[in-house]
């Protein structure tokens, strides 16, 4: 328990919840604003980071394999937003059919392994576990992911006030209301789902390089961190007034909050092992809170008027 | 403008829940007509709107909006000619967005939506304009959420928002029904007016028979899936509710069991 371990764990734990935080921003597209609980990306997780260090392997440039592994994210979305469309499969079924095909497609990137590395002194890596201290101000990763991440909220702040990413919003907030305007709500799920994937996959890409390799199981429960992360920024930030670029931006804090509580409670001893499961307890406790408010605690009179004198 | 030419449409067709909503379906519109749609619960009013909005395509017959055959057209597709209100409040407008990005959306059906962006300055000033024709105080709050709007006050934005862009054909299916008297009245009321200054071919689906005679210049009664009575001009001008009522029990045989209809 020597508090100097848990300061010199800090700054990994802030670039983690960085990069979960960009995972999160995704989740929030399609579970915020299309009103969907997509479940793709568990495997989109780790597709993204699969893709680039195989292209990185093959001597691709970092930005390069980025894009590519982004494209790749986006093409499983697709994939969920044509089973649940165009098929009528329910969202949740769609994301996990996908999820379980993703898994096969994942051992293949890796060629049939179970993870790949990728030496961060042989590849020229944009960030790693090993660029977080004694490295120049501009390869520093928090920084680079940091900047990253705002770029990205500048983007979709932007896009989500055109004509398209408006009717994305509309199509997530009423489908009927959507259609009698002329918007085509399949349509705009899909894109909604590309776009979502994408950016985990992206998120993906850079957490494999931040470890230094891609393991076929690290989306596993990717969903439920996001979910955290997304809940987090909201139940701390939840009450300030703020426009969507600012509701990003607690997205992402909420996935800075989550890696920093988890380093506190791995710090006091926790076993690795159980983290999984306190997360999900974590989540199940703040999605069930509003309805539990709700149901027991917000009535007035539940046991028949209630004096306050 | 419009022409529904022998709709038919089975709901469940084949189960002991098979429901024959439209059954034949005749009705021809005229440019500029505002016609009020009466009949008791199950006679396939809403239906009929469903059917021409394209909510899904019916089992036989055409739909043609001016001329344009949209019988098998999608209904985000054939949004672009038809203005719509619905009946529950809730359904007409996004919650989660503002008065004025609702108004945009609207602003924009039939056309195709691009990088550009969702709402413009000048757009905004005109969006303040329209508003005011409802006289509920909405125009110096377009930023406001819609959520936080009354019943009344979403179902006139919901009528602003299916006239903004003016359509070959604007339905109306008892967009007053979930209002209080008053409110009611006074959506009725913009109705009227908007219907009037943009000459709109109307079709609006009632259960009050008074607002069904008052309002309009024709009036048609539906019973199991097709038009039983029609009247315009004069003779509806001279109609009263007791009238619709004897039509009623002449035509189905029955008395016209629904208090909703009667106290109106």
């Amino acid at each position: 328990m020597n508090i100097a371990n848990l300061l010199n764990a800090l700054p990994g734990a802030c670039a983690q919840g960085l990069i979960w935080g960009i995972m999160a921003i995704g989740v929030y597209l399609t579970y915020r604003i299309l009103d969907l609980a997509d479940l793709t990306v568990d495997g989109t997780m780790c597709t993204g980071g699969a893709v680039c260090i195989l292209m990185m392997l093959k001597g691709y440039n970092v930005w390069i394999a980025m894009l590519v592994a982004f494209l790749a994210g986006m093409a499983a979305g697709m994939v969920t937003g044509i089973l649940h469309t165009f098929l009528g499969i329910p969202a949740i079924l769609a994301g996990i059919l996908t999820q379980l095909g993703l898994y096969s497609i994942n051992l293949r990137l890796l060629g049939n392994k179970s993870n790949q590395a990728i030496n961060v002194d042989k590849y020229d890596l944009l960030i790693s576990l090993r660029y977080i201290k004694d490295v120049p101000l501009y390869r520093n990763t928090i920084l680079i992911v940091a900047v990253i991440t705002l770029v990205l909220i500048a983007i979709l702040y932007w896009f989500f006030g055109t004509e398209l990413g408006c009717s994305i919003r509309a199509t997530g907030s009423n489908a009927n209301m959507s259609r009698a305007q002329g918007i085509n709500t399949d349509l705009n799920k899909v894109l909604g789902l590309m776009i979502s994937n994408g950016i985990v996959a992206f998120a993906s890409a850079l957490y494999t390089q931040y470890q230094g390799f891609a393991d076929v199981n690290a989306g596993r429960g990717a969903i439920v961190i996001g979910l955290a992360a997304v809940i987090i920024g909201q139940v701390l930030f939840g009450r300030i007034h703020a426009n969507f670029a600012c509701k990003l931006l607690f997205v992402s804090l909420g996935g800075i909050v989550y890696y920093l509580v988890l380093q506190v409670v791995m710090w006091f001893g926790a076993n690795t092992n159980d983290l999984k499961l306190v997360s999900a307890l974590v989540v199940a406790v703040f999605l069930g809170l509003p309805h539990l408010k709700e149901k027991y605690f917000n009535r007035i009179g539940r046991k028949g008027g209630v004096s306050r004198a | 403008m419009l022409d529904l030419t022998g709709l038919k449409k089975t709901f469940n067709a084949g189960t002991v829940n098979e429901k024959t909503a439209l059954n034949g379906l005749e009705l021809h519109l005229k440019e500029g007509d505002f016609v009020t749609v009466i009949g008791g619960n199950g006679a396939g009013k809403s239906t009929m709107l469903n059917a021409i909005a394209g909510t899904w395509l019916v089992d036989e017959g055409s739909i043609r909006i001016d001329g344009i055959d949209v019988t098998g057209l999608s209904e985000h597709k054939r949004a672009r000619y038809l203005g719509r209100v619905f009946q529950d409040p809730m359904t007409g407008t996004a919650a989660s967005m503002q008065i004025e990005e609702n108004l945009a959306l609207a602003s924009r059906r039939g056309a195709l939506r691009t990088l550009k962006p969702g709402i413009t300055h000048k757009e905004r000033e005109f969006y303040r304009e329209q508003l005011k024709i409802l006289d509920l105080g909405l125009e110096d709050r377009l930023t406001t959420g819609v959520g936080l709007l009354s019943g009344g006050q979403r179902q006139a934005l919901t009528l602003l928002m299916a006239t903004l862009k003016k359509p070959k054909l604007l339905l109306l299916d008892e967009h007053t029904a979930a209002l209080d008297p008053k409110t009611a009245a006074k959506v009725l009321d913009a109705t009227d007016r908007i219907v009037k200054k943009d000459h709109l071919t109307t079709v609006m689906i009632t259960h009050n028979m008074k607002d069904a005679i008052a309002h309009g210049n024709r009036l048609i009664m539906m019973h199991e899936g097709r038009v039983i009575y029609d009247v315009s001009g004069e003779e509806k001008q001279n109609l009263h509710v007791r009238d619709l009522l004897a039509k009623f029990e002449e035509v189905s045989g029955s008395e016209f069991a629904n208090d909703r209809m009667m106290l109106a």
